[in-house]
């Protein structure tokens, strides 16, 4: 099937990653990371095997798994749109962007779209705080001084498939 | 002609607004008016201003704020080409200084290439005396290294404010086979950026740093622990990383001197009890960052259960200017028990913000009004946060207080981490608790119960008092579930809930009052049917 094939490549990538850094002490949030970036997120399936390519208890990685923020167990969306909630972008009007955000994309915080594009995240702060509000669509895309009406044109720059640009 | 430099801020802040898109179309018209030779683009980090991005040109030493490529082009078309200022995009230069009147004295120990050299450059760190203290630290005994820094005064940036030099010493007396330097680089605190922007703007001063505290405890190995999320200042790093490697200033046999120093980057996963120190620790050990049992401290038992120094990003980029201009020079700037400066992130309702470095002592007027220009679209100033979340609220009668290491104890007044956040009169100050709390809740790590319930609880109440179905009773308990969960808690982000949300009412007490007596809010922000939760869900 292609699907498993697919799948084979990804765990074959993680795989030559792991056997690099085996040898370096405390390496499982990077060997995570490194998981996380190939799938996506962290399926029960790659997490049991990350514990056994590591010689780790299962229990052990989906404890840290859990742990942090940035480890998703749910699929997300191909375009992961991050609504920062700190202090400083919640004084300056960030649940109003994030109410909008939601509203627009008609889905609840970190549910995907049914079209797979979108998630929406609220986060804390991006260290971006004075160009709040901040939104941060991916890893790089940030947006500052959003207002809910620019929204959908946040949205709409991803729509068509690929990231903006 | 002269050559022409034209430098363009690019940093976390000003990306936002376009700046690496600008300096692409800058750097692609320069070359289709076959101006390459001539004139020089580059990317310098922080200029300080942020209502456009910040251009200079020099040798005319003129400043332009742009906002789009109509605005690169005019500057292109008229300065570069013609040499005819632009005026309607000029800015005036007392709005990247600060304003005259307010006297502010910034003064750049740690920033002092922020926005002055091409962070990917070492040689340009170098030019600018990098690497000297280093060699100059090699040279000495390590515990005049030590002696230097605890004679200095310089005390810890990341919250605590533990004299550094003393967290050296304890860390070299200790006997063992292995040592570890760590930087805590993992920014967490709503309202902060300063790390990030040292981080971006001059990563060689922290890794220079970083090798001469390996040198003076006896270290040979030191781990950057660092938010996933910063993303720039991962690249920099990395990239001045290699480069020190290089150059012999990392690795085997530095300069020479036979001491040998490696230095990594750790990427955390987004947990904000990871800043706290053994957190942290135990993150770099590939665990899950929950805080240890203190004592043992880290000097004694650290990562992997061996001495570990581990200080912030500001407090390192203070070490080489130390080291080079000695710890006499160090103590006359700032104030008697708090030497040296503080870099200050202002945000919030200001004119503008940003980030600057500041003595120790300045008052919060001095950054708001100085550098901040004041409050934004003329509202009034109803209160400023400063220290970051686990700070105090403080309101405008406070604005005098001198900002250092003895402000919390004398004025009740914190620094922390050198976060002021202007929150003008719109806001309602029961919902910025609720929202702290908030924070608090989704941060609280679960090991002990006092902080994992009371920051529920809290929020809970907070919540019935948005929705104006609280009690005073509510109220009462409010403040008996702050005190306990502070005495109570295991470590220092449960310990320190009561700071943020006493200060919020005791300061504004009559507002919370009106909340729950009779059931209004003063700004008409919480309303009786369903207000939407903002919580942080994971
Ligand atoms: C909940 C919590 C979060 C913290 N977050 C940070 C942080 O993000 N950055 C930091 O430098 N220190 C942070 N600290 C303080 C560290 O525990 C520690 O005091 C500091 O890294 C020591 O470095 P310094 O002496 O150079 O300040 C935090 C402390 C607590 C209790
Ligand atoms: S006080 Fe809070 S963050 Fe600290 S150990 Fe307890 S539950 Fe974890
Ligand atoms: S609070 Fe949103 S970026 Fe800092």
């Amino acid at each position: 099937m292609a699907v498993c094939e697919r799948h084979e490549e990804l765990y074959e990538e993680l795989d030559s990653y792991i056997d690099q850094v085996k040898d370096k002490p405390g390496i499982l949030i990077g060997v995570l990371h490194k998981a996380q970036e190939i799938f996506g997120w962290l399926p029960q399936e790659v997490q049991e095997h990350v514990a056994e390519k590591l010689n780790l208890p299962v229990s052990e990685v989906y404890g840290v798994v859990t742990f942090y923020n940035h480890f998703s167990t749910k699929p997300k969306g191909k375009n992961e749109i991050k609504v920062c909630l700190g202090t400083a972008c919640y004084v300056k009007g960030a649940d109003r962007v994030m109410d909008r955000m939601l509203e627009e994309l008609g889905v609840q915080l970190e549910e995907v779209t049914p079209d797979g594009l979108f998630s929406v995240h609220a986060v804390r702060c991006l260290g971006a705080c004075s160009m709040a509000p901040v939104v941060l669509v991916g890893e790089k895309d940030f947006y500052g001084k959003v207002t809910p009406d620019m929204v959908t044109k946040i949205i709409s720059a991803y729509k068509r498939g690929g990231s903006h640009e | 002609m002269t050559p022409i430099t034209v430098l363009v801020s690019v940093d976390s802040n000003s990306i936002l607004l376009g700046a690496k898109e600008f300096v692409t179309y800058l750097r692609n018209l320069v070359a289709n008016y076959n101006m390459d030779s001539l004139v020089t683009v580059l990317e310098t980090v922080s200029l300080g201003s942020y209502n456009g991005v910040t251009v200079q040109v020099l040798p005319d030493d003129v400043y332009y704020s742009i906002k789009s490529k109509d605005d690169v082009r005019k500057i292109v078309e008229e300065h570069l080409l013609k040499g005819r200022q632009v005026w309607d995009l000029t800015i005036d230069k007392s709005s990247i200084k600060p304003a005259e009147k307010f006297e502010l004295k910034e003064i750049r120990i740690v920033t002092r290439n922020i926005g002055s050299i091409d962070p990917k450059n070492i040689d340009e760190y170098i030019a600018r005396d990098g690497y000297f203290a280093l060699s100059k630290a090699l040279k000495m005994k390590p515990e005049e290294v030590i002696k230097e820094v605890k004679d200095s005064g310089l005390k810890g940036r990341g919250g605590a404010g533990f004299p550094t030099g003393l967290k050296w010493e304890l860390t070299a007396k200790v006997q063992a086979d292995q040592k570890y330097v760590v930087c805590n680089a993992d920014e967490g605190e709503p309202g902060t950026f300063k790390d990030r922007l040292i981080m971006e703007g001059d990563p060689h001063s922290v890794i220079e740093a970083m090798t001469i505290a390996g040198y003076a405890v006896g270290a040979s190995k030191g781990y950057i622990y660092i938010r996933g999320e910063y993303y720039n200042s991962v690249e920099n790093l990395r990239k001045a990383i290699k480069d020190a490697y290089e150059y012999g200033f990392l690795g085997e046999d530095i300069l020479g001197s036979g001491f040998s120093f490696d230095l990594t980057v750790r990427l955390g996963a987004g947990a904000y009890v990871c800043g706290e120190e053994t957190a942290l620790l135990e993150s770099i050990e590939g665990k899950s960052g929950k805080p240890r049992l203190k004592p043992p401290y880290p000097p004694e038992n650290g990562l992997f259960g061996k001495p570990t120094v581990i200080n912030n990003v500001e407090t390192f980029a203070n070490v080489p200017q130390i080291i080079l201009n000695g710890a006499s020079w160090f103590k006359s700037i700032g104030t008697p028990n708090s030497a040296g400066t503080k870099v200050f992130c202002l945000a919030g309702d200001v004119n503008r913000r940003g980030m600057v470095e500041l003595p120790m002592g300045v008052t919060v007027r001095e950054v708001l009004y100085g550098f901040g220009g004041g409050v934004r679209g003329g509202r009034e100033l109803k209160m400023v946060q400063t220290g970051g979340l686990a700070g105090t609220f403080i309101g405008p009668d406070k604005l005098d207080t001198p900002l250092d290491y003895d402000s919390m104890r004398k004025y009740g007044v914190s620094l922390g981490s050198g976060v002021i956040l202007a929150i003008d009169s719109s806001h309602c100050a029961v919902d910025i608790a609720l929202n702290t709390m908030e924070f608090f809740r989704h941060e609280s790590c679960g090991k002990c119960t006092p902080c994992r319930e009371g920051t529920r609880l809290a929020c809970e109440i907070l919540e019935k008092m948005t929705k104006l179905e609280a009690t005073q009773e509510d109220l009462s308990y409010l403040e008996e579930i702050a005190s306990l969960t502070a005495d109570a808690s295991f470590c220092g982000l449960g310990q320190s809930i009561n700071v943020p949300l006493l200060s919020l009412i005791n300061n504004f007490r009559n507002e919370f009052l009106k909340h729950v007596n009779e059931k209004e809010c003063s700004v008409n922000l919480c309303k009786k049917p369903e207000k939407k939760a903002k919580a942080f869900i994971k």
